[in-house]
This record gives structure tokens, C-alpha cells and sequence, in this order.
């Protein structure tokens, strides 16, 4: 890294720290799109000095569902793709697995590849992001560093300029890709119901079987980062083990028929906090399974296993609470579909040596897993002699009345439900997105975190950075991702007595 | 290194794509980063308004903001932002034109409360509970932000200097941006940093473009094979190309797919969807009434194609009746 | 195109009469408004007339500007079919006519408040007749007075600046 961009960075972030003192009374959040740059979280003290509730609030509202309506539902993968730029192909393919489903039509097996081929990269991509940009910050420069290096240039200067030029320049390839078959790597095209717009063509494939081949080298390499850094360290695991860190609540996943993670299609299958098989189900059956509640305080809905019920925010077995994104895939698996990856997840778990593993901290871990899966799945189907197929499309000859979708984005199960007219014109849209999902148990993290560092009315330094690495793990969409890029949400974080004054106030 | 001169880049009400775009000048931000002072960048550093707040007025050389406007607090960062700055540029099509989210703008927020918290088959929610912008707790309160009744534009709150259009501008017009204004060389106020020719003048499939279009059937593009090298329009599959600016190097098209829109109009059209209703409606090839709305038809949500983009910076901005 | 009302007089008067933004082809309809007018027809005063050399010039960007500026009803007058001036100008119009028709649903604005008719040179009773009609079509849907409504949707941004400097002194006290 060079040295004055490094000082321009630095100076950036001291001035940028030293100001966040500020009194802003009121955070004003935009609730009508995907996404906002504040978060807000209110600590109440009881008269004894300790934390009788902590709110993690999300200002977001998803107004997609309504504005949606009366539009052709063949519009709904560019249009959704805008809830998120971070994770725009997710969205992408949510949706054009909603339309097969609403139009009863089976895309091509060369389409399905195409199809499968472009998420992996896209998680492949989005995980390193993640990894070594927004929530691998905390564990590579470690959670005690001081803030001027818990970011991407941090993570340079531990791992080496080497490692960070690698990590720019194989997530530019790896979105290159996307863009060639999606034409756009932010918002991509390709989703048809019924198949893809465009496939490879045979003279440009050497060169994407060499980015397959690089992207596992890459993940591999990651991995082994991972392991070096946090796993030989006890105090990394001592956090991640830590009973602020730790929920008992169920899982869901997307698994394939051996119960394997897979990422673009299987059914939906949900574990116990014991680890027992609660559910699974296909995704049109979601409806019977999932539920929202609506707290006042939030514009985000807490989504509840039906069945059990909502319980307010508690764990354990008897609560509906659940969890998605990596570490809950893992936990909702038997194990993973290639070779690399599957060792990896059987180390993850002797490690624990338990299963389900209720560490939110885990997740990182997990995430890198996930990213080797990915990394091995594009190259089995990169070399998959079909690839280079032009037949593309299926077109749809059915009368088009009820569809849902659901893939695993990078930070969890992802529905889209859409009904229509027989014209295919929308008239009903439900959305349930990653972080939705884990919105429950993330308010817990917090309130959690918030509990185990304020004693008796004194708030230890670190706090804030405690409690934003509870839900950083997560890796939360609502926020949305890249608006915390080197590993930094906006945040405001208020302590109040109990007599609602504000004793306390943090901010970054 | 004081003299360097400073921008700042904001996020409204956004997707986040406008921020992938300038992480995606990879290894170009590095050269970006060496030659201005970027002073003020939420999604990338630590920042404080009030250290906005406290810089002298026009201190700042250029800002780019993206994302549509929907709450109090965005409209007072543009203005704060404003007046920092010599120049604030519009980034991306949410800021330029209103982007996906203005859509929103032909229903009411009362819709959209009731939709979401009421209606949505997975709420569980018999209190009719909706968040509240005030809800009271042990004398205080958690306060939510109420929002606006309308989806704006950037330009329609404070004065923007230039645009930089398109969901998201790609990283190559952002390169030159910020290589044009390091240059002093400024255009005039008002441009749009992009080509002014319409995208059909770039479009890789021109050749296959008739003179005289004539559409005897709206295709949607899931009903149709589409022809990977011939023009959209004479496949009869809607392609905002005609009324938009070009500039994107005509990705989605390299991706089998039409136009929609994103980068606007150019300069000399003041209503994006009007125009491509002029230019659709010229081409149908009918005469009788009932065959020209039988063709016309096959275009099921004129709004929603037409302005997907722009529907904010129409001449209407809105439903008039929400 | 500056946004400035057409009349704002009319608009925020609490006496409402219909606005009717008029474009008449030069070669048929303008010229039987003359007619009309030199045959001392009476049609409504409620009517601006604005000539364009042929109704297929009528953009639908003049139609919307029109409604943006406060007018509460459009009315296109052209050639009858197959007597365009330009041959196929008035065609293109009809076309247009039925998809902006529907784009002005789609956001609102009634059915009654666009209105296209043939018109021809020597036809001014028909004239009177289409506007008095509509103006009692438009006076029977109400104001439209979009000039107002946007006023109303921008009045929450009014305070924001004065707001914004007030915090602004506050915080630095």
C-alpha cells in the first residue's frame, strides 16, 4: 500500500473518530428503501445500573412489494435486483426462479448450469468481500485493534500487499465474469423464466476455466488466512465461544437431496436448537412455515418459525426464533457437496465439537467454507461439457398464476413470492429477504452483547464495537453491506437511566 | 499534502450498486484516491456531519451523491452538502432521475404501511401494530424517521451542478469525471457527464435497425426467442434505446437483453417515458383504432417501462392521485 | 421548459374555472376555430389555443407540460384520416393518443381531460361544439390545478434549509 494513501487514510479516519462526539438528537433514516446508513441502537438501564433492553433498530422499509404491483412480473429480477447493489444477483435469482415457478416452466439443463454458475461466482465474490473487507476486519486485525485498522487497508498491511492486490484483483475478475453473462455486474439481465438470456461462448471458455481455477486457489489460500490468524489464536475462540456471542435457536438452509449445502436450489430444510430435523420443505410450502411479527420500535419484520410461535426475543426450543446465512447453513446441513469443502466442514464441527453450533461468531468461519464450496462449484460446472450449450430457453406456454423462489443469498434463505393475473401482471408480492430472517436473533445479539459489557451502570470502552461485531456477523443486508465497506456501519449507540435521560452516548 | 483538492461522496436513499460502482474501479481507485483529499465518505470512513457542518462553505471542490431523496434527514445532508461544495453532482439514476425506488410514487404511503405491516400473507399481526415514528418507553422514546409523501430527485431539492447517470454510472464515466473536474476544465452547469447521443446511435446492433420501424406486435421477451445479433425493436421487444442517452457501453444489450433506460434522456428531451411513447406509438403499423390498441396492447405497464427509471423527474412526478 | 404556472391567478383562485390547453393543426382545425370565431360562433373563453403545423407536432411532452403548467383538460385538433397535410402526421397522433391516454390513467389524470378530434377547415360548429363540450366535461371532473398539487407536495421541503441552519447554529453554540 502506499504510504501517503495510507496517511490520507489515516488522517481521514482520526479526524472522522475524533468528531464522533457529536449530540445529534434524532437519526433520521430512510424507511422506504432497501437500505440506510444508520443504524440505531437504544440501551435502557434499570435503577441498579444494569441493562433491562437493548434496541437494535433497522429504519428500513421495503415499499418493493407495493410498487411492484401492476408491473409484468417478467420485470420483477431487474426491478427487485434494486433492493440491493451488494447483492443485486440473489435478488436476481430469487426472482427468476419465482417466474419458472409462475409460468410452470423447467429451464434447460444448460440454463440451470448457467444459472447456478453465475451465483456461485457472485457468493464466491460477495464472501471475500465480507472476508476481507467488512466483518473479517474484526478477526484477521484482530477485535482489539484500534479502529484505524479494523478496515480493508488493516487487513493489507497484516496479511501483506501481495494478498491485497490478489483480493482487488480476482473479485474484479470474478465480477467480470458475472457481467459477461448477466451483461451487468450490478443489476445483471440474465434471468428469464424458463432459462438465461445469453450463454458462453465455446471460444471464451479457457479463460473463465482458468478464473475457476484461480477462484478455488484463492479460496483455498483464504481459508488457510482464516485458520492461521484466528483459529491458532485461544482468545479469537474464546470470543467466538463466548456466551455473548452464543443463541440456542433453530436454522434454515437450503439443502440438495443428500441434506448438502447448496446454495441455488433444494428445499428449505430448518433444524432445532438440538439439531433435530424441525422441517423441510419445498419453497412453495413457506407460507406454512414462516411467519412475521411487527414490533412498533422497528420497520423491519421478525420473521418465526410458525409452528412454534413468536415468543418474544428468547431462544431456545420452545421460541420461533431462527437463524440464516452461513453458520446457520451449516447447522442445517449434513454436510457439503465437494471434497475440499466437506473437510473443512468436518473440521468446523470437531472444532466445536458439537452441532448445531450456536456461536454468531462462527459465522466468519463458516463463510469461508462457503466460499471454498463456491470455488469448487464453479469448477465442476465450468468444465461441464454442456456449458457451452446454446440451448438456453424454454418458453413458457403455461397460464401463469402463483410463483415463489427462494435461493440462498450470501446472508441467508431469500424468498420471493409473486401472484398474478393470467396476463402475468402482478397482483400480490411478498418478499422475505436474508437479513430479515436472522432480524430476531440479531436484536438478541445485541441486547446480549449490550447485557454482558454494562455493569452496574458503567459502560466499558469497546462497547460499541462489541456490539456492532454481534451483528457484523450476520453480515446484514440492511445496512447494506457495503455501507459499512472497511467494516464500519454508521451507527449511534444511546444508554439511557431510568429515568430516560441519556447517560451514554457512541457513535461511529 | 493540504492542497489537494477534496471531494466527498454521500449515499441518499440508495441501493448500494453507486457505491459497488466506484469500488469497482478496482485498481483505477487507488490513482483516484492519490490525487484528491477525500474528505468526507460514510460508506468508506468513520464521518461526523457536524465536521461537515464545521468546514468553511465551498470548501469542498466536488460531491457526488446518489440515491433518491425520501426523508427529511437526506434532503438536509443535500443542502449541507450544497453549500460545502463547489460543485454537487447528481450520482447515479436514483439522484439524476428518481431511479426504481420513484416508482413508488404512484402509490401512498398508507398503501404501502398497510401492505407491508397488514397485508403481506407471512404478517402475524391481529393489533394492526405498525412502527411508529414515536414510540414511548419509560418516559423516553425510540423514534423512527417518518418519510416524505414523495420520491424526488436530487435536483429537486438543491441545485446540482452535473449528473453522472445510469443504475449504477459505470466505473469508466466516473474515471473521467473526476479526471474532467481535476482538469478545471469544466463543462457548463447542467450537463449530463455522459454522451449526448441516444444509446440506438452505440448500439452494437445498429446495422439491424430499420429506417422505417414498423411494429405489428409488442413481444414480451419471455414469450420470444430473441435474436442475439438484430436490433430489440424490430424483434418487436420494447427497447428504451431510442429515448435514452448512451454512454453505457451498451451492457444489457451484450447481454441479450433491451435497453430500459437508466441513463435518462439526453439533453434535448425533458420527459423520458413521453418520449418513448412518441417513438413506440409512431411505429405501431395500424391505422384502425381497434388494431392500434390491439397492438398497443401488448405494452402492459406503460408507467412502469416507460419511466423506470425517471417517473420522479416526469413532467407528472407522480400519480396525482395517491 | 421553466416550470412556471400559466396562470396562477386562475389556479389559486377559489372561483375555478376549467383550463383548456387547445393545440390545433394550422391546416384544418386552427382554421375553423377562425371560422368559427369570424361566424361569431360562441364557444367557451375557458380555451388556449396554441397552433402547431400539424397535430402529428403535438409530443406528448406538450400534452404533460400542459397539465404540469395547470391546465385542467388538453384537446388535440387535426385532419381527418387520410387528409394529413403530411400525409401520415395525424396517425401517428391517433396512436399516440390511445397509449398516452393510458399512461395518463396510470398516473391519475381522468379519462375526460385529454380529448383528440378531427377537425376539418370548414367544420367551426364543430369546433364551439368539442370545446364547450369539454369544457363542461373538464368543469364536471373538477380542478386538476397540478401547479397547486405540486406546490402542496413540496411544501414539507420549504422549512428544511432553515431548519438545517438553525441545527446547524445550534450545535456549534
Amino acid at each position: 500500500m502506499d504510504e501517503s494513501i495510507q496517511t490520507v487514510w489515516n488522517e481521514a479516519q482520526t479526524r472522522a473518530n475524533e468528531a464522533y462526539t457529536a449530540q445529534r438528537r434524532r437519526i433520521t433514516v430512510d424507511p422506504i428503501t432497501r437500505l440506510e446508513g444508520h443504524g440505531k441502537i437504544d440501551i435502557f438501564l434499570n435503577e441498579q445500573g444494569e441493562v433491562e433492553r437493548a434496541y437494535f433498530q433497522v429504519p428500513e422499509l421495503r415499499g418493493f412489494e407495493v410498487f411492484s404491483l401492476g408491473r409484468p412480473a417478467e420485470d420483477m429480477p431487474q426491478i427487485t435486483s434494486r433492493i440491493c447493489g451488494v447483492c443485486p444477483t440473489a435478488h436476481h435469482m430469487a426472482s427468476t426462479k419465482a417466474l419458472d415457478d409462475l409460468y410452470h416452466v423447467e429451464p434447460p439443463s444448460p440454463a440451470k448450469k448457467l444459472r447456478e454458475l453465475v451465483y456461485n461466482v457472485f457468493m464466491l465474490e460477495d464472501h471475500a468481500l465480507h472476508v476481507y473487507v467488512l466483518g473479517g476486519p474484526d478477526f484477521i486485525v484482530g477485535p482489539d485493534a484500534p479502529p484505524e485498522m479494523r478496515n480493508v487497508l488493516g487487513v493489507i498491511q497484516t496479511v501483506g500487499i501481495d494478498i491485497g492486490k490478489r483480493v482487488i484483483s480476482t473479485r474484479r475478475r470474478l465480477r467480470e465474469f458475472i457481467a459477461y453473462l448477466g451483461g451487468k455486474v450490478v443489476h445483471p439481465v440474465l434471468g428469464l423464466p424458463g432459462g438465461v438470456a445469453k450463454g458462453i461462448a465455446p471460444e471464451d471458455l479457457p479463460q473463465f476455466q482458468q478464473l475457476a481455477k484461480d477462484g478455488l486457489e484463492f479460496a483455498l489460500f483464504t481459508l488457510q488466512v482464516f485458520k492461521d490468524v484466528v483459529l491458532k489464536n485461544p482468545a479469537y475462540m474464546d470470543l467466538i465461544t463466548s456466551d455473548t456471542y452464543t443463541h440456542r435457536t433453530y436454522y434454515m438452509g437450503l439443502v440438495d437431496e443428500q441434506n448438502r449445502v447448496n446454495f441455488y436450489d433444494g428445499k428449505i430444510r430448518v433444524v432445532s436448537p438440538e439439531g433435530k430435523e424441525y422441517a423441510k420443505f419445498a419453497a412453495q410450502a413457506y407460507l406454512d412455515y414462516i411467519a412475521e411479527h411487527v414490533e412498533p420500535w422497528s420497520y423491519v419484520k421478525f420473521c418465526y418459525l410458525r409452528g412454534v410461535g413468536w415468543k418474544g426475543f428468547t431462544d431456545g426450543v420452545e421460541s420461533g426464533i431462527y437463524s440464516v446465512a452461513p453458520l446457520a447453513r451449516l447447522n442445517a446441513s449434513d454436510g457439503m457437496a465437494t471434497p475440499e469443502a466437506q473437510k473443512a466442514y468436518e473440521e468446523f464441527f470437531n472444532t466445536f465439537g458439537h452441532k448445531p453450533v450456536h456461536h454468531t461468531l462462527a459465522n466468519h468461519w463458516a463463510r469461508v467454507i462457503e466460499m471454498v464450496y463456491a470455488a469448487e462449484r464453479i469448477n465442476e460446472i465450468i468444465n461441464d461439457p454442456e456449458i457451452t450449450s446454446q440451448n438456453l430457453r424454454v418458453i413458457p406456454t403455461a397460464t401463469p398464476t402463483v410463483g415463489v423462489g427462494v435461493v440462498e443469498a450470501p446472508r441467508g434463505t431469500l424468498f420471493h413470492h409473486y401472484e398474478t393475473d393470467e396476463k402475468g401482471i402482478l397482483r400480490r408480492v411478498n418478499l422475505i429477504v436474508a437479513t430479515q430472517n436472522n432480524s430476531a436473533r440479531m436484536a438478541m445479539s445485541v441486547e446480549k452483547a449490550a447485557k454482558g459489557l454494562i455493569r452496574a451502570g458503567e459502560v466499558s470502552e469497546g462497547l460499541l464495537n462489541k456490539v456492532e461485531m454481534a451483528f457484523r456477523a450476520y453480515d446484514p443486508c440492511h445496512a447494506c453491506a457495503t455501507h459499512s465497506l472497511p467494516g464500519q456501519m454508521p451507527l449511534v449507540l444511546t444508554v439511557y437511566n431510568p429515568r430516560g435521560e441519556v447517560i451514554h452516548q457512541q457513535r461511529r | 499534502m493540504p492542497d489537494k483538492p477534496k471531494v466527498a461522496f454521500y449515499w441518499c436513499a440508495s441501493c448500494g450498486g453507486c457505491e459497488e460502482s466506484i469500488v469497482d474501479l478496482a485498481e483505477d481507485i487507488l490513482e483516484v484516491a492519490q490525487a484528491v483529499d477525500i474528505v468526507f465518505w460514510p460508506v468508506a470512513m468513520d464521518f461526523k456531519r457536524k465536521h461537515v457542518e464545521a468546514m468553511p462553505d465551498g470548501s469542498i471542490l466536488a460531491t457526488m451523491v446518489n440515491g433518491s431523496i425520501r426523508t427529511s434527514e437526506q434532503e438536509e445532508m443535500a443542502h449541507l452538502l450544497r453549500r460545502k461544495s463547489q460543485i454537487l453532482i447528481a450520482y447515479g439514476s436514483c439522484a439524476h432521475t428518481g431511479g426504481v425506488p420513484s416508482l413508488a410514487n404512484q402509490f401512498s404511503k398508507e398503501q404501502i404501511l398497510r401492505t407491508v405491516y397488514e397485508e403481506a400473507p407471512t404478517v402475524v399481526n391481529e393489533q394492526k401494530v405498525r412502527p411508529q415514528p414515536r414510540h414511548p418507553y419509560d418516559g423516553t422514546a425510540l423514534t423512527l424517521p417518518e418519510f416524505r409523501g414523495l420520491v424526488r430527485s436530487l435536483d429537486q431539492v438543491v441545485e446540482v451542478d452535473y449528473y453522472l447517470p445510469g443504475c449504477p454510472p459505470t466505473p469508466k464515466l466516473l474515471k473521467q469525471a473526476v479526471l474532467t473536474l481535476l482538469s478545471g476544465q469544466l463543462p457548463p452547469k447542467g450537463t449530463v457527464l455522459a454522451p449526448d447521443t441516444a444509446q440506438c446511435d452505440s448500439c452494437p446492433r445498429k446495422e439491424s435497425k430499420p429506417a422505417d420501424l414498423k411494429i405489428t406486435e409488442f413481444k414480451r421477451p419471455h414469450w420470444t426467442q430473441i435474436d442475439p445479433e438484430k436490433c430489440f425493436l424490430a424483434q418487436g421487444i420494447i427497447c428504451m434505446g431510442p429515448a435514452t442517452r448512451s454512454g453505457c457501453e451498451a451492457q444489457c444489450i451484450k447481454g441479450n437483453m433491451p435497453c430500459t433506460g437508466c441513463f435518462g434522456p439526453t439533453s434535448r428531451v425533458r420527459d423520458q417515458g413521453a418520449k418513448i411513447l412518441s417513438a413506440l406509438a409512431s411505429s405501431v403499423d395500424a391505422r384502425e383504432p381497434e388494431e392500434i390498441e390491439k397492438i398497443l396492447g401488448g405494452i402492459p405497464d406503460p408507467v412502469g417501462t416507460f419511466y423506470r427509471y425517471s417517473l420522479a423527474k416526469s413532467l407528472l412526478r407522480a400519480k396525482v392521485t395517491r | 421548459m421553466e416550470d412556471r404556472p400559466i396562470t396562477d391567478k386562475l389556479v389559486t383562485s377559489a372561483d375555478w374555472e376549467p383550463l383548456i390547453v387547445a393545440f390545433f393543426c394550422n391546416w384544418c382545425t386552427y382554421t375553423a376555430a377562425d371560422l368559427a370565431g369570424v361566424s361569431r360562433m360562441g364557444y367557451d373563453h375557458n380555451v388556449r389555443v396554441i397552433r402547431v403545423m400539424c397535430s402529428g407536432r403535438v409530443d406528448p411532452q406538450f400534452v404533460l407540460d400542459a397539465f404540469a403548467h395547470g391546465a385542467d383538460g388538453v384537446l388535440i385538433g387535426g385532419c381527418h384520416p387520410g387528409d394529413c397535410h403530411y400525409v401520415e402526421g395525424n396517425y401517428k397522433t391517433l396512436r399516440r393518443y390511445y397509449l398516452l391516454k393510458r399512461v395518463l390513467r396510470d398516473l391519475g389524470i381522468e379519462e375526460g381531460r385529454l380529448r383528440l378530434e378531427w377537425i376539418a377547415a370548414s367544420e367551426g360548429e364543430k369546433v364551439a361544439k368539442t370545446i364547450n363540450e369539454m369544457v363542461e366535461q373538464v368543469r364536471a371532473l373538477g380542478p386538476l390545478r397540478l401547479t397547486r398539487r405540486f406546490k402542496e407536495w413540496d411544501a414539507e421541503l420549504a422549512s428544511i434549509e432553515a431548519q438545517a441552519r438553525s441545527e446547524e447554529v445550534a450545535t456549534h453554540a
